[in-house]
């Protein structure tokens, strides 16, 4: 189904870059790490269409472009539409001769609130249609573009803007929208996640979502400095625990056929490798509330629903679900 | 003015006609959602793709937002685009409209008239549209399924001239027009075809100098609808307006253009005057409305009353120098509009006309007639009773109420 892609860390560094540096991403900035990851894994002409958002903004500022391939922008809840368009007209136009590359890719780049909030009715209808893209979620858990607001991305307990941490709410009360298994559930050809601190595996997994004749989803973890409160040199740490921590599992699903990728599948054959929630939690600004005595109830909560979620995935990848939990 | 080609003459109604041209100037990609009463654009148009009798990508999107977005992206990716809606789908598409205009990107689309709820109503009347009014499009009005037929094939070759570049919408009113089955004569595909042209990208000059096409090109890569700020904004907006008063000129030049191949012209292709040379009172109104004001007009000259019809066939841009040229003379106006602009006092076409006029010494009466929301009906007599209410103004040398409301309740 999929080609076997063969690189080395050189080929990887030496390919010319597609998203250029140059734009206004904050200093850690995970999306900015993410897209420039990316844009190394097209395998010819791509075309990349954004969500407003972020990494639209800061890399599309008039009369400058970070993009060194073509690339569109139309509005926030869209992504999964430009794509639409733009794959459907080069469909037509290389049938009638009018364009004259053989293959040209489409991306989609979207936000956690361009794709699980307004952008997921486009992105659903899209995927049901049936178009050949990648969707690529980028998610930082929150709107940092307008200024830290809650998604239905962002994690239980998390202080937003909108959903601050006071004397009787302990932020976010609502569990982060499980948005690849909604995704699965379209029964599409391809759907991973991925995290750039597992850099090989985030490009294989882009490859093969462009290689997979239909939609494609992939969505990516990319830590916020400025909305996570971390460390902005931390952010590819952030990338690691996540996974380490079982918060963020890695996992591919080819036809609906879930499968663990091998960052994740070390922590289902050795749990005691699996690291408590709380140790990402407590090195980011936004969670800072939950190790009072106060909130400490939600702590447990995260972790429980972490491992509930955990144990789900287990089952779906046909793993066999570990008697104890961490 | 001779017919030049040989035409075809269909029953059609204006749904109908309006899918008919869509499928003959050779159209890249048509994205659409089906909504009443615009459903027989994309029902026809989905027949045409099945039977194979169009090489167009038809993509049946979630929802008008997303019809809108996938014309603009497709457009600028190099094909030539086609939609349809009406009132729900157009307010839906609201945001796309002004992203597509300010993409440059010339999109066709035909807009079924339709009310807005609440309450619901499925009927004419011009809400959808004048609400549009300052979202960069062109806008044409049809009065019947042969202007319909006439405008979507004028539209490719005017939205798509490098003068212009600007999304062009066809309003055609909901039933009446959409629903109503009437003679269309009909040009050969490959007549069509040779008129529009083949689909020209604007070429562009980058800043190293090199002249490339304007669209998304893997060999020529450029950023499309990027992020302008304040130092930059404006200047878009400017050139919109340029490309606006181009398209005046350009709808003008396709009237004649269109007159060659069919023999059919409608006035100077931005309005169409009938008995208003002369007149001492005049309606001025758009849409299928015209043919009864028409029928009138002839009743009333029968009867030695001098009257006559002003049709705007362009309402965006606004030929603002043909409406002062055409009233110029006329002693009192009545404006008629098929939707209101709650609180502004009068609706959309009369500020403007009234607008128009402000600069002239002296200038005509001019009142405003608030007519056939929601798909109520105008008869004759009515509009009859409009023309005689300008008479009484002329006598009374008194103007009264400014907007008035025609077969209303109460």
């Amino acid at each position: 189904m999929f080609s076997e892609w063969k690189f080395t860390t050189k080929d990887i560094a030496e390919k010319p870059d597609l998203f250029l540096s140059g734009h206004r991403a904050c200093a850690g900035c995970g999306p900015a790490t993410v897209l420039r990851l990316i844009m190394k894994a097209t395998r010819g002409p791509t075309i990349v269409t954004n969500a407003t958002g972020c990494m639209e903004v800061v890399s599309s500022i008039y009369p400058y472009t970070s993009w060194a391939t073509p690339w569109v922008h139309t509005a926030f809840e869209n992504a999964a539409a430009n794509a639409s368009g733009i794959e459907a007209a080069l469909k037509i136009m290389r049938k009638k001769g009018k364009i004259k590359q053989e293959q040209v890719d489409v991306i989609a780049f979207a936000g956690d609130g361009g794709t699980y909030d307004i952008g997921i009715q486009a992105l659903s209808g899209a995927v049901e249609r049936g178009h050949d893209f990648l969707f690529v979620l980028y998610d930082n858990e929150a709107y940092m573009n307008t200024g830290i607001q809650r998604s239905g991305g962002t994690p239980l307990g998390a202080s937003t803007t909108t959903s601050p941490a006071g004397t009787v709410i302990p932020g976010k009360l609502e569990h982060k929208k499980p948005i690849a298994d909604i995704m699965v559930a379209h029964d599409m050809p391809y759907v991973a996640t991925a995290s750039p601190y597992y850099w090989r595996d985030l490009l294989v997994k882009v490859r093969r979502g462009i290689e997979v004749n239909g939609p494609a989803f992939l969505h990516v973890f990319a830590p916020c400095p400025r909305g996570w409160r971390s460390d902005p040199a931390k952010s590819i740490e952030l990338s690691r625990l996540a996974v380490e921590t079982c918060i963020f599992p890695l996992w591919e699903a080819v036809n609906g056929e879930y499968q663990l990728s091998t960052p994740s599948k070390v922590m289902a054959l050795s749990p005691q490798k699996k690291k408590p929630a709380k140790e990402y939690l407590e090195v980011q600004g936004r969670f800072r509330h939950l190790f009072t005595p106060k909130y400490e109830k939600m702590l447990a909560e995260i972790q429980r629903i972490t491992d509930e979620r955990w144990n789900r995935l287990l089952k779906r990848c046909g793993m066999v679900q570990p008697a104890k939990t961490a | 003015m001779k017919t030049v080609v040989k035409q075809e003459m269909l029953a059609l109604n204006g749904d109908e006609a309006v899918a008919y041209a869509a499928k003959q100037p050779d159209v890249d990609v048509v994205a659409a959602y089906p909504v009443t009463p615009q459903t027989i654009i994309v029902e026809k148009f989905s027949e045409y793709v099945a039977n194979g009798e169009v090489e167009t990508e038809f993509v049946c999107t979630e929802s008008e937002h997303s019809a809108m977005t996938a014309c603009l992206t497709a457009s600028v990716t190099g094909a030539r685009t086609f939609t349809a809606t009406s009132a729900p789908g157009l307010a839906l598409m609201h945001e796309m409209l002004f992203v597509t205009s300010g993409c440059r990107a010339p999109v066709v689309m035909a807009v079924a008239n339709r009310a807005l709820s609440a309450p619901l109503n499925i009927h004419c009347d011009h809400s959808d549209t004048m609400a549009e009014r300052d979202s960069g499009w062109i806008q044409l009005y049809a009065e019947n399924a042969q202007e319909a037929y006439d405008l979507i094939i004028q539209g490719f070759k005017i939205a798509e001239s490098q003068e212009v570049l600007l999304p062009v919408m066809v309003g055609l009113d909901g039933f009446t027009l959409t629903h109503t089955l009437e003679n269309v004569q009909v040009l050969s595909d490959e007549v069509v075809r040779k008129f529009v042209g083949s689909h020209q990208i604007p070429k562009v000059v980058t800043h190293e100098g090199k002249i490339v096409p304007f669209k998304l090109d893997p060999d020529n890569p450029m950023s499309m609808g990027p992020i302008a700020l304040p130092n930059y904004y404006f200047e878009f907006k400017r050139q919109q307006e340029e490309a606006m008063r181009n398209a005046l000129k350009r709808i003008s030049q396709v009237n004649e253009e269109f007159e060659v191949i069919s023999g059919r012209r409608y006035g100077n292709g931005l309005l169409e005057l009938y008995q208003v040379e002369d007149a001492d009172v005049a309606i001025v109104c758009l849409g299928s409305t015209t043919g009864t004001v028409r029928t009138v007009v002839d009743e009333l000259r029968e009867e030695g009353v001098k009257a006559g019809v002003l049709k705007i066939r362009a309402f965006r841009p606004l030929p603002v120098e043909g409406i002062v040229e055409a009233l110029k003379k006329v002693k009192a106006v009545a404006v008629m509009d098929r939707s209101m602009s709650f609180g502004g006092g009068g609706g959309a076409v009369f500020h403007e006309v009234r607008h128009a006029l402000y600069d002239l010494t002296p200038h005509p009466n001019v009142v405003n007639y608030i007519y056939g929301l929601g798909g109520r009906d105008t008869s004759p007599t009515q509009i009859r009773q409009i023309f005689e209410d300008l008479q009484r103004m002329i006598q009374a040398k008194r103007v009264g109420e400014l907007v008035r409301y025609v077969g209303l309740r109460g």
